[in-house]
């Protein structure tokens, strides 16, 4: 194994992994008002409805394929065993892919041309969108030239990721594989690695639990019973909020 | 029962002038940032017209509020369902140009242009791309019926009004009009907390002041849409949403909000009203006849001693129930019945109550009748010697039918199209300037004033007290505000690191400053 394959197919995902999760977390305690999904539709709404949906649903289906192969292997090559079946789940990822692209394209465009938009357009939106463009663009093209990748992506790829987890890296199988893919996992690892510092860690904060919330909020300074009782100590009649 | 108390405000239309004093005080004080440039908390508006944003009360375009879904609500563009499934992109949100573009003009130009032949201009500029732009509109653009086929002709609430009626209202010489100042309405049932996916907007317990925590919302949007009175509205440099306050670092301490305390014409009134918790969904989920009444029902009498007792076991401190007897909207609302709610129908539960306007409706126009013109004596104007506008009190009640503003239009906006609630606070309003007229002028004589105050359910002694609180009134008849308890104050203090950023408001950080 080369130095460089070492650097990037051992080292460098801790190295990701580490810097997403410090990062995060660090920016998330620190600047927490900063973690907000930062959406322009306020100023510019016809052309973001056409980038914004199928980039949105488009990534969201594409990144559970991916999770689903990571995680549950076996179920994939057992689904994939049957042509049919092969074929549809393939088309359907690779719809899904399109989209992303489509609309993410839609979106650079959208942010490049008009003027309201440029105003709230930093550096590293561009860069992160041109770089998930990168991978969106890498993705199809292993989508289309190297068949049938969701099974050989959980036959090859998932058992490296796992040996990653269990701090036990084998990466013969990636190392053996085209350039293309290994760029796409560069690229994944790479984009894990900036991930903090992006407008990407609003997907953290998907507000999943307003599913579980009452629809109403009131929130009391103080307990308003505890509060006029004497005998309470004075920290226990902290907010009780809702 | 669970009993709280809530802020509310009264707002009397008839004395409100359109200055626009209230809008700038709140400005000055709130929204002169950037991405916030286009937000008035307070905004004033010329009725008939579209408002700001444009056609806000038109639920089929914003689809804001909640609407009736078998014996209970649900929101109505927004939800558990909806709001997650538009959380990519919210379909009914009012954009930037329903509001209108930000602008400056280039002041600086004026003084330091190069000598030429021409005079130096100010050139308007966007506030958003800094670049030159042709000014389309404002938040105030329909003053004073300016624009008429644009804006009065389009308000969503002539669409109760048959054709006729709707023409005869734009007849140049019958044309009428009022003002609407507009504030946050900080609802029982809130549209915009319900929204929230991140559960970042939410009203407080001790007061009802409803508040977006910054540092929770992460700009999801849903609650512009929500709000069907569009008082909630999207910063686009920071990315979160932002709303009216109440001013409640002024309300904690006892002191009257921006606009109120600064209202040239003194139309509003600020106090706390009772009310039970329990009930909320229930009477939002009224049929559309008993809304409005169920509404006010609400609202408890702070005097009954079962009253004050259930307030007491819920926590409520003396100062507030006190304040709650002294409540100028407790009169104005309850003791009187003089004033409405602004679109009851939206279901939110608006605790901000409107006395609509006596003038537009009264002032009748006609032919002018030489002989009628005689018995009338002065208190009718001539106009171009031929049109007669007509602000005698005789036969007040029966003039109230063909009125100059029609009364639908009035029930449209505060009673949820039931014209008959209109009629009777229109009807005390001119009860109260009979019997006033008949005490100060004297040229109407004491039986007729007291068969009009007869007619419209009041007493001698409750029409001078509304006088007393429409014109007199001094500025601590208007803000009945109990403070934040002191002691309470100082613990609140102990906790500043978590309590003061999540006030809704405000930074600890110094200047917001936008995500990356
Ligand atoms: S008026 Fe709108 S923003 Fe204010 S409390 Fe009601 S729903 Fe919320
Ligand atoms: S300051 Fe008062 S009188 Fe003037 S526009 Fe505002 S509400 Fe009306």
């Amino acid at each position: 194994m080369g130095s460089l394959d070492y650097f990037l197919f051992v080292a460098f995902p801790y190295i990701a992994i580490a810097v997403f999760l410090v990062g995060t977390i660090y920016r998330y305690n620190q600047k927490g008002y900063k973690v907000t999904s930062l959406s322009a539709q306020f100023l510019e709404n016809r052309r973001g409805f056409w980038g914004t949906v199928p980039f949105h649903w488009g990534i969201l289906m594409v990144a559970l394929g991916h999770l689903v192969a990571f995680l549950f292997p076996k179920l994939v090559l057992s689904w994939n065993s049957d042509p049919a079946r092969l074929i549809m789940h393939e088309g359907l990822g690779f719809t899904f892919a399109v989209a992303v692209f489509v609309g993410l394209a839609a979106l650079i465009i959208r942010r490049l041309t008009n003027e309201r938009l440029q105003q709230v357009t930093t550096r590293m939106d561009l860069f992160i969108e041109f770089f998930l463009l990168l991978q969106v663009v890498l993705g199809c093209w292993i989508a289309l030239g190297y068949r049938w990748g969701s099974s050989w992506f959980a036959a090859d790829l998932s058992p490296y990721l796992w040996s990653l987890v269990k701090l036990n890296p084998q990466t013969d199988a990636v190392i053996a594989m085209p350039l293309v893919i290994k760029s796409h996992i560069v690229c994944a690892f790479s984009i894990l690695f900036v991930f903090p510092f992006t407008r990407l860690v609003h997907l953290l904060v998907a507000p999943l639990h307003y599913i579980m919330r009452p629809y109403q909020v009131v929130i009391w300074y103080w307990d308003r019973k505890k509060i006029r009782d004497a005998g309470t100590p004075w920290s226990e009649a902290r907010p009780r909020n809702n | 029962m669970d009993i709280r108390s809530q802020i509310s405000m009264i707002f009397h239309l008839d004395k409100c002038i359109g200055c626009h004093t209230c809008s700038i005080a709140c400005k000055n004080i709130w929204t002169d940032r950037k991405g916030v440039e286009y937000q008035w908390w307070n905004n004033v508006e010329t009725k008939p017209g579209t408002g700001y944003p444009s056609k806000w009360e038109d639920q089929d375009i914003y689809k804001g509020g909640w609407e009736k879904s078998g014996s209970s609500i649900k929101l109505k563009g927004a939800g558990k369902v909806k709001g997650l499934g538009n959380i990519f992109h919210n379909p009914h949100m009012p954009v930037i140009d329903d509001y209108y573009e930000p602008f400056t003009y280039k002041y600086l130009d004026l003084i330091e242009s190069p000598a030429g032949d021409d005079q130096p201009t100010a050139r308007p500029v966007s506030l958003i791309t800094g670049k030159p732009i042709d000014i389309k509109s404002g938040p105030n653009w329909d003053d004073d019926l300016s624009g008429t086929p644009d804006y009065a002709r389009k308000d969503p609430n002539l669409v109760n009004l048959s054709p006729a009626e709707q023409e005869a209202m734009f007849q140049l010489e019958k044309m009428a009009f009022f003002y609407l100042p507009r504030i946050c309405n900080h609802c029982l049932n809130p549209g915009c907390v319900a929204s929230c996916p991140s559960g970042a907007l939410y009203k407080r317990g001790e007061d009802g002041i409803v508040l977006v925590n910054q540092d929770v919302c992460r700009g999801w949007r849903m609650c512009v849409t929500a709000c069907p009175y569009k008082k909630t509205y999207y910063n686009w440099h920071t990315g979160k949403s932002e709303k009216c306050i109440l001013c409640f670092p002024r309300i904690e301490a006892g002191l009257a909000p921006a606009c109120m305390h600064s209202c040239v014409g003194r139309i509003r009134y600020l106090g706390v009203v009772l009310y039970d918790a329990d009930r909320i969904e229930e009477v939002a989920s009224s049929d559309d006849k008993d809304l409005v009444q169920n509404h006010l029902d609400l609202i408890l009498d702070p005097h009954d001693p079962a009253i004050i007792k259930a307030a007491k076991e819920n926590g409520i401190p003396d100062s507030t129930i006190r304040s709650a007897q002294a409540s100028p909207t407790y009169k104005f609302v309850k003791d009187w019945g003089l004033a409405l709610p602004l679109h009851a129908e939206f279901r939110t539960l608006p605790m901000l109550f409107y006395v609509p306007p006596l003038l537009p409706v009264m002032a009748s126009l006609g032919k002018s009748d030489p002989a009628q013109l005689d018995k009338m004596g002065p208190v009718v104007k001539q106009w171009n010697d031929d049109w007669l506008y007509d602000t005698s009190t005789d036969d007040i009640f029966g003039t109230l039918d063909n009125a100059r503003f029609p009364i639908e239009y009035m029930a449209s906006l505060f009673s949820a199209g039931d014209t008959e609630m209109v009629k009777a606070r229109i009807q005390k309003l001119m009860a109260v300037r009979i019997h006033r007229r008949h005490v100060t002028v004297g040229d109407i004589s004491a039986e007729k004033s007291a068969e009009a105050l007869k007619q419209a359910g009041l007493t001698a002694k409750m029409a001078d007290d509304i006088y007393y609180l429409t014109s007199l009134a001094k500025f601590d008849d208007r803000f009945v505000i109990p403070a934040s308890h002191r002691e309470q104050a100082i613990e609140m203090m102990e906790f500043t690191g978590d309590k003061k950023g999540s006030a809704g408001f405000g930074f600890k950080e110094g200047t917001a400053q936008r995500g990356l």
